[in-house]
């Protein structure tokens, strides 16, 4: 008999393609793409060189799109259709935009999510985010060579619900196959700590253009742990150009401005900000659509004292996330700057004061989590095949339920580790009480006025009983890219109710299949060709895993009956996908599905038993 | 086979004792997490998906019930059939009751004079009682076992944990 191969379960050891899979950094200002290519991860760039794709995308008249360089040099010409930082309006309703009156859109309060009026008619920031994704998407096919098995997206590690389902509905749309959303701090963990070997505790400073992020992540052993994330969804670069453009206009003694000038000058703060890195001094010189001529020069000292309360507004996340992690600064092994604004020189200084060290700057902060990004894809594709490192991911903020008196009663606390299910039990209130509505909220606050509104859902038929008589379990269950779910349930009855928490905030599937038409334009869409196509895609994946899987633990793990029971199922998938038939692919993978349901427990189990034996212990009875 | 009857310390291969030594708690979860983890099914079929799915999410409540102390010891309590934290059971000493008062005056005293080294203090001195009770707790449970009385000390430590917490709090009031 031939000697078995031992490998690690779950990795598929049967020869396959190398499958293309890419990270793709989703930035509010910048977006990046990035592969694994020939052990290495790279940014891809478009074809001038470019690797950054500035997150602007411009509607026209007639219905055409442009983004990235071409649509941002429109900005200041075309203020009202040419959008920037959507990233800021992912998930999120009129409500919850600060400053809206500095922006020069033009709001549409939808429910859920707000839109942005267009010449090309309203578009969600998920839509527009998708057009982003689809121009990554090209560039990456066109180099590598070949269509995309999957990506993985990063996101702000303080991102809430409704925010990564946006994202994920964004992808969607794109037609990317989302491996993982990724938190952005960790994935510029990933590319640090694989280049470095680093073990130990590290923090992840992310000032980007219009996010903060600080993460504590514990390194050992190829092991990431994040211990604790904070941060602030609605600070950044950004907020540094809206300091200087307020500094013009007081210093020009301007007040009122049309949408072009608020561009125009917001452009030449910007400008003046990334060169104040460099040099001690900045121009700013505008021509307004008044005939008036800006011409000021702005310098370091200056810049520094507008901008010093926006420097330390970062410096208390960062204390926040120490403490919740039970950590002070010395315990810091490292911190990794990422993000274009940790450029600024008083960023850095604050930051080495705030934890006592010289923050590492080594990689490029704009490209470190899209190369951290790619080298996490590629794992996740099934590529690499000694994956010696794990990623332990948690919940960015805390989750729970309305209770009496507007009060939030937490099911799930903040950085629990991913994924999890949580239950608690209530209980009625009046007698005879016979329905429950449930209210899920996100969020740090004892009110529920203070959080954010997840879903609101109602178990009915709960029998009349004494009030404080019924028990009804609610269930949260998050997965591993943090998008929650929720179950109720009355204990005596069995009376459930469920809620995929994504209607009211995401896209129904329905919307999304109607944007995928819309945007597919006057070209015919068919829905049936693209379900036939993934229906083929998930049935190769199955077929290769469960190959693998009998290569590796057949043998030992079943008997001869029931490897025949297997293969003659994968015989008869590998058929039914020679032919066109959606139903058919559907029911032989759903039977191969069932058919390998024992055999994955028994992998399971035997992979468990093996990890525990390593360690001296009292006898296990697994 | 993964059975939702075994118990935390099952799961881990770890002996039920309070007095537990956490870093082969962090061992054991580690090495689990690294065979069971959906990152290492992401190109898996359906049912290794489920299945990592299920054990992750197992080991994951497991862990985070034993890595903490009051956690871990009221679990303990559970599995003796205790039940420390049941709302029928909230009666407190009158001493220990004037004591909380007397460190919750503190508490506001130090936050209404913005005093670091307030809170300092406090939380130096709170915290280093939680410690003692936590030693008194491996005690009970895992010697003594002696489990109504740990159940008691439990409660207190509670009303630490609470008060540990607000200090917590109150540095963020008055940052
Ligand atoms: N040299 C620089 N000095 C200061 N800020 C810079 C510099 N280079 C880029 N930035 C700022 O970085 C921000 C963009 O950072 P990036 O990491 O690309 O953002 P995001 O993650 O939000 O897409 C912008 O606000 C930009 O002005
Ligand atoms: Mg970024």
């Amino acid at each position: 008999m031939a000697l078995l191969q031992i490998s690690e379960p779950g990795m598929s050891t049967a020869p396959h393609q190398h499958r293309l899979a890419v990270g793709i950094d989703l930035g509010t200002t910048n977006s990046l793409v990035a592969s694994v290519r020939n052990g290495l991860s790279v940014v891809i760039n478009d074809e001038q060189g470019h690797p950054l794709l500035p997150s602007v995308v411009r509607y026209l008249a007639d219905g055409s799109v442009t983004v990235g360089y071409p649509a941002q040099a429109k900005q200041s010409e075309d203020p009202h259709n040419t959008l920037v930082s959507v990233k800021r309006f992912m998930g999120r309703g009129v409500r919850d935009i600060r400053d809206i009156a500095a922006l020069p859109y033009q709001f549409v309060d939808a429910p859920g999510m707000l839109q942005l009026k267009t010449v090309a008619g309203s578009k969600s920031p998920v839509e527009v985010s998708a057009e982003i994704l689809k121009v990554l998407k090209r560039r990456a096919e066109t180099a590598l060579g070949g269509d995309l098995a999957g990506a993985v997206i990063t996101v702000p590690a303080y991102f809430d619900d409704a925010q990564r389902q946006a994202t994920k509905d964004a992808a969607k749309l794109a037609d990317l196959n989302v491996l993982r959303l990724l938190n952005e701090p960790t994935a510029a963990a990933i590319a640090y700590g694989l280049d470095n070997g680093a073990e130990g505790i590290y923090a992840v400073y992310d000032l980007g253009g219009g996010t903060f992020d600080i993460s504590i992540l514990k390194l050992s052993k190829g092991v990431f742990e994040v211990l604790a994330t904070n941060g602030d969804s609605a600070l950044g670069g950004d907020d540094f150009d809206h300091r200087i453009y307020c500094w013009v206009l007081e210093q020009a003694g301007l007040s009122v401005l049309g949408d072009h000038d608020k561009r125009l000058l917001l452009t030449r703060a910007r400008e003046a900000k990334e060169m104040l890195s460099e040099r001690p001094t900045a121009g700013i010189t505008a021509m307004l659509s008044t005939g008036q001529l800006v011409d000021l020069r702005l310098d370091e000292p200056a810049f520094r004292a507008m901008t010093e309360s926006l420097v330390n507004k970062t410096l208390l996340p960062c204390r926040k996330a120490l403490r919740d992690a039970g950590l002070t600064p010395a315990e810091v092994k490292g911190v990794v700057m990422v993000g274009g604004s940790t450029r600024m020189p008083r960023i850095q200084a604050a930051v080495g004061e705030f934890f006592g060290q010289v923050p590492l700057t080594n990689l490029d902060p704009d490209k470190v989590v899209a190369l951290g990004a790619a080298i996490q894809a590629n794992v996740l594709a099934g590529n690499k095949r000694d994956d010696d490192w794990l990623l332990l991911d948690v919940v960015p903020l805390s989750l729970g339920i309305e209770t009496m008196g507007g009060l939030v009663e937490k099911i799930i606390p903040r950085n629990a580790t991913l994924p999890l299910a949580r239950a608690q039990e209530f209980t009625t209130f009046k007698d005879g009480q016979t329905a429950m509505a449930i209210h899920v909220v996100q969020g740090e606050r004892e009110l529920v006025g203070e959080c954010r509104s997840l879903a609101r859902f109602e178990l009915r038929g709960i029998p009349p009983m004494v009030a404080g008589a019924a028990r009804i379990r609610v269930t949260f269950q998050v997965d591993a890219d943090g998008l929650l779910a929720v179950a109720a349930r009355e204990m005596s009855t069995g009376i459930e109710a469920h809620i995929e928490v994504k209607p009211s905030y995401g896209l129904s599937d329905d919307e999304i299949a109607r944007m995928l038409r819309d945007s597919y334009d006057h070209a015919r869409f068919d829905v049936e060709a693209r379900q036939l196509a993934e229906l083929k895609v998930d049935a190769q994946r199955l077929v290769e895993a469960t190959e693998a899987a009998l290569a590796e633990d057949g043998e030992t793990l079943l008997d001869p009956a029931e490897r025949a029971a297997i293969t003659a199922r994968v015989a008869a998938l590998t058929q039914a996908m020679q032919g066109n038939d959606a139903q058919t692919v559907k029911r032989a993978s759903d039977a191969l599905n069932q058919g390998t349901a024992e055999f994955a427990a028994r992998r399971m189990d035997a992979s468990v038993k093996r990890a525990l034996k390593g360690q001296k212990l009292e006898e296990l009875d697994l | 086979m993964l059975d939702f009857n075994r118990n935390h310390f099952e799961i881990f291969g770890l002996a039920p004792r309070f007095a537990l030594d956490t870093e082969a708690l962090e061992r054991a979860y580690r090495d689990i997490q690294s065979q069971v983890h959906p990152d290492r099914f992401a190109h898996a079929g359906e049912a290794e998906q489920r299945l990592s799915m299920q054990w992750t999410t197992r080991v994951n409540e497991a862990y985070q019930t034993l890595r903490q102390p009051f956690d871990r010891a009221n679990y303990l309590l559970e599995l003796h059939g205790i039940h420390a934290m049941d709302p029928s059971n909230t009666k407190m000493p009158a001493d220990f009751l004037m004591q909380q008062m007397a460190w919750r005056e503190a508490l506001e005293e130090a936050k209404a004079d913005k005093s670091f080294a307030g809170l300092q203090d406090l939380g130096r001195d709170i915290g280093g009682l939680a410690q003692a009770m936590q030693a008194q707790l491996a005690n009970l449970l895992d010697r003594q076992q002696d489990f109504p009385h740990a159940a008691e000390v439990l409660r207190k430590y509670r009303f630490m944990q609470k008060l540990l917490a607000e200090i917590d709090a109150a540095y963020e009031e008055i940052e």
